[in-house]
């Protein structure tokens, strides 16, 4: 055969992979489901991709390798979006020397998300450029395009992926790389990257004018493209609302946008003017039909009852018939659970018995809420129990404020927790607080990935590993215990009822690797042994 | 003779698999996809992880042929359901076209499996049954697949499934 190659590739593995053809000096990243198995797969292919404790430090690392003229590649879930959305404005501002490209995986139907926030309203606030892939081949071709763009504008680029251009396979062939990295190099630009008042108002005027010149490029850019057909209906979309379109309206005539920001308006005008009637169909927030119509561009939009959910092609249809009636309601199937002899059990067993007032987070452990135990009582952000658990304690009548227990995983303590520690030794409330941190060693929930707590890489590799026990310390608290689940299941239980009962600041480390994760840990300890030239014991 | 075989053609085929986290509906969808793409056809493959290993529902499409656009099999247009668990028959039916074909372990004796994770394989057997692709193509998405230490029980198994008779 003379085709280039086919490969079959989830959307993750194209990103990685067009990372990885482009020369991507490094990839930095948090993980979070959709997103995670970008960085794990560039480092399979011999990529520089490193775990960072959470998504704004990946994209500050990310943004210093870009402005010594690297490519770097950010990789994060929308979620992760708004924690690093701090450095991202001002990165719109400072710009980058080299290729800066920022990937956000939304959730839309929430498979594994605790909200389904659209990221592409992130694009227009934050002033950053942003293309939209519909399969894994232009998950592939698209992140060339956003290397290439972020270089040619010096500007960081937004590649906004969702669930399903994530983690469905597609038939992807490669490409030539666009051009070859530049060498890194330090160009000092203190008035382009020190974003003091002085010189950010400059800055600010240069980013809008920067956006008008990729808006212009964009009214041709091969990011878009027209599908003719019947011009009696036109549809507009974008991601992957567009292969849902291309199958429930086979006839119609189809403009297909890939850069979602800046929009490119004449070549939406045009279209339009060429068909009788023209809807828009994009999955989430009404993103594209407002910006649409505030350019003055007649364009009907779906029903509100679509912005929830998924889009699929059954519900095209539905929007393209404008049948608004209630959807038939699907099996829920059967709820995941913690695994049989999860080590979290021993806490939330124990959570159920005191009657505890549970501020939980983000992670398995959040299955703590379900049945049998039904010991959770909030979980809103990565961090969030810490937090939200003080706010309790300070609000609450003493009897209840006695209750109250923060439950945080390990990796999610490295994330985000930190912070709410310290907040909890600066304000303590009356009654004290207990924090519970269920170390299992591993980030679980998005399949066994490490950070900074379990002293490996992400390619499990020996690194300088944190402790808890300590850094608790170190800030003043000064009841620290760490509990075996397993050896010492009943030792819990009475320490935690212990520090309810005390008005004190007390850290419970519940410490055991998980089940899935544990086979795993002894062979990445033993070949650290090995490397070491410890011998097996 | 093969019973209700589907033609592998420009036609898109729409395979639906449906199990609980920990049974395999992935691996099982993931070889027929690597089957089909080997064909050189259009594959396309969509599934929701994140809870599978919790235990809990897992479903994972599979569509080939010609051109495929949407990536999920629409609703109740599977021309095959392949449920690896009795109790996920019914929650799962809906996605299956009139007339369409629902494959359950009933069919196999899980006490003869040459191992015990095997079923989802022995099923792809089954399957094959069913699909106009060749064995080897089969063969070759099972090997590129599977670890090499668990591959042996696995081509027996679906061995095993390809050999069941199917009712007509």
């Amino acid at each position: 055969m003379s085709q280039v190659e086919r490969y079959l590739l989830s959307g993750d593995e194209a990103v990685a992979q067009a990372a990885f053809d482009a020369g991507v000096r490094l990839g930095t990243g948090y993980p979070g489901t959709p997103s995670t198995e970008i960085l794990e797969h560039f480092a399979e292919l011999g990529g520089r991709a490193q775990w960072s404790p959470n998504e704004k430090v990946a994209l500050e690392v990310g943004l210093g390798a870009a402005f010594a003229r690297a490519r770097a590649l950010v990789t994060m879930k929308h979620v992760g979006l708004n924690v690093a959305s701090d450095p991202l404005f001002t990165a719109a501002y400072t710009g980058v020397s080299g290729a800066l490209v920022v990937v956000s995986a939304d959730d839309p139907g929430m498979a594994s998300s605790q909200n389904e926030q659209d990221s592409r309203r992130y694009a227009v606030a934050a002033g950053v450029p942003m293309i939209e892939p519909s399969d894994s081949q232009e998950a592939y071709d698209f992140t060339f395009a956003a290397i290439e763009l972020s270089e040619r504008w010096g500007l960081p680029m937004l590649l906004r992926l969702t669930t399903r251009v994530c983690h469905s396979l597609t038939v992807v062939r490669r490409a030539e790389a666009p051009s070859a990295p530049q060498g890194p190099r330090f160009d000092r630009d203190v008035r382009g990257r020190v974003m003091i008042p002085a010189y950010a108002r400059p800055a600010h005027r240069r980013l809008r004018a920067k956006l008008a010149e990729i808006q212009a490029w964009n009214e041709t850019s091969p990011l878009n493209r027209r599908i003719d057909g019947d011009t009696g209906l036109g549809i507009i979309a974008s991601g992957i609302a567009f292969v849902h379109v291309r199958e429930a309206a086979t006839q119609a005539a189809v403009l297909k946008l890939g850069m979602t920001c800046p929009l490119p308006i004449e070549l939406i005008r045009r279209f339009v003017q060429s068909v009788d009637r023209c809807l828009v169909i994009e999955e989430g927030d009404p993103y594209l039909v407002e910006s649409i119509r505030a350019a003055g561009i007649p364009v009907e939009g779906k029903a509100e009852m679509y912005r929830f959910g998924e889009l699929s092609v059954g519900r095209v249809r539905r929007i393209l018939a404008g049948d608004v009636s209630p959807e038939p309601a699907m099996p829920t199937g059967k709820p995941p659970q913690l695994c049989k002899s999860c080590p979290h059990r021993v806490a939330f067993d124990a959570f159920h018995k005191l009657d505890c007032i549970v501020s939980g987070d983000i992670g398995c452990y959040t299955l703590g809420s379900l049945p049998p135990f039904e010991a959770m009582d909030t979980c809103v952000c990565m961090g969030a129990s810490i937090g939200v658990g003080l706010g309790l304690r300070h609000a609450l009548p003493d009897d209840q404020a006695r209750r109250v227990v923060s439950v945080i995983g390990d990796s999610t303590f490295v994330h985000s927790g930190i912070t709410g520690l310290v907040e909890m030794v600066y304000n303590p409330p009356r009654t004290g607080h207990v924090v519970v941190i269920l170390d299992n060693g591993t980030t679980a929930m998005t399949g066994l990935q490490e950070h900074p707590g379990t002293g490996r890489t992400l390619s499990h590799e020996p690194t300088t590993k944190m402790r808890y026990e300590d850094l608790a310390r170190s800030l003043g608290i000064s009841n620290v215990h760490v509990v075996d689940p397993f050896t010492a299941p009943d030792a819990f239980e009475k320490l935690l009822k212990a520090a309810l009962d005390s008005n004190g600041l007390t850290l419970l480390i519940v410490r055991r690797p998980c089940l899935l994760a544990a086979a795993r840990i002894r062979e990445y300890e033993r070949a650290a042994d090995c490397a070491a030239g410890i011998p097996p014991a | 003779m093969i019973a209700d075989s589907i033609a592998v053609t420009d036609r898109v085929t729409n395979v639906v698999f449906a199990g609980l986290g920990g049974q395999g509906v992935l691996k099982a969808s993931d070889i027929l996809a690597r089957a089909a793409f080997a064909h050189g056809l259009d594959v396309k493959k969509s599934e929701i992880h994140g809870m599978s290993q919790r235990g809990g529902s897992v479903t994972s499409d599979v569509r080939f042929g010609g051109q495929v656009h949407s990536p999920m099999v629409p609703e109740g247009e599977a021309d095959i359901l392949v449920v690896l668990t009795p109790e996920e028959v019914n929650d799962n039916r809906h996605r299956l076209r009139a007339g369409g074909v629902l494959i359950t372990p009933a069919a196999i004796d899980e006490n003869a499996l040459p191992g015990k994770k095997s079923l989802n394989v022995a099923l792809l057997g089954l399957l094959s049954r069913h699909l106009e692709l060749p064995e080897s193509r089969w063969m070759e998405a099972i090997r590129a697949t599977l670890p090499d230490k668990i591959l042996e029980p696995n081509v027996r198994a679906f061995a095993m499934g390809r050999a069941c008779r199917i009712a007509d």
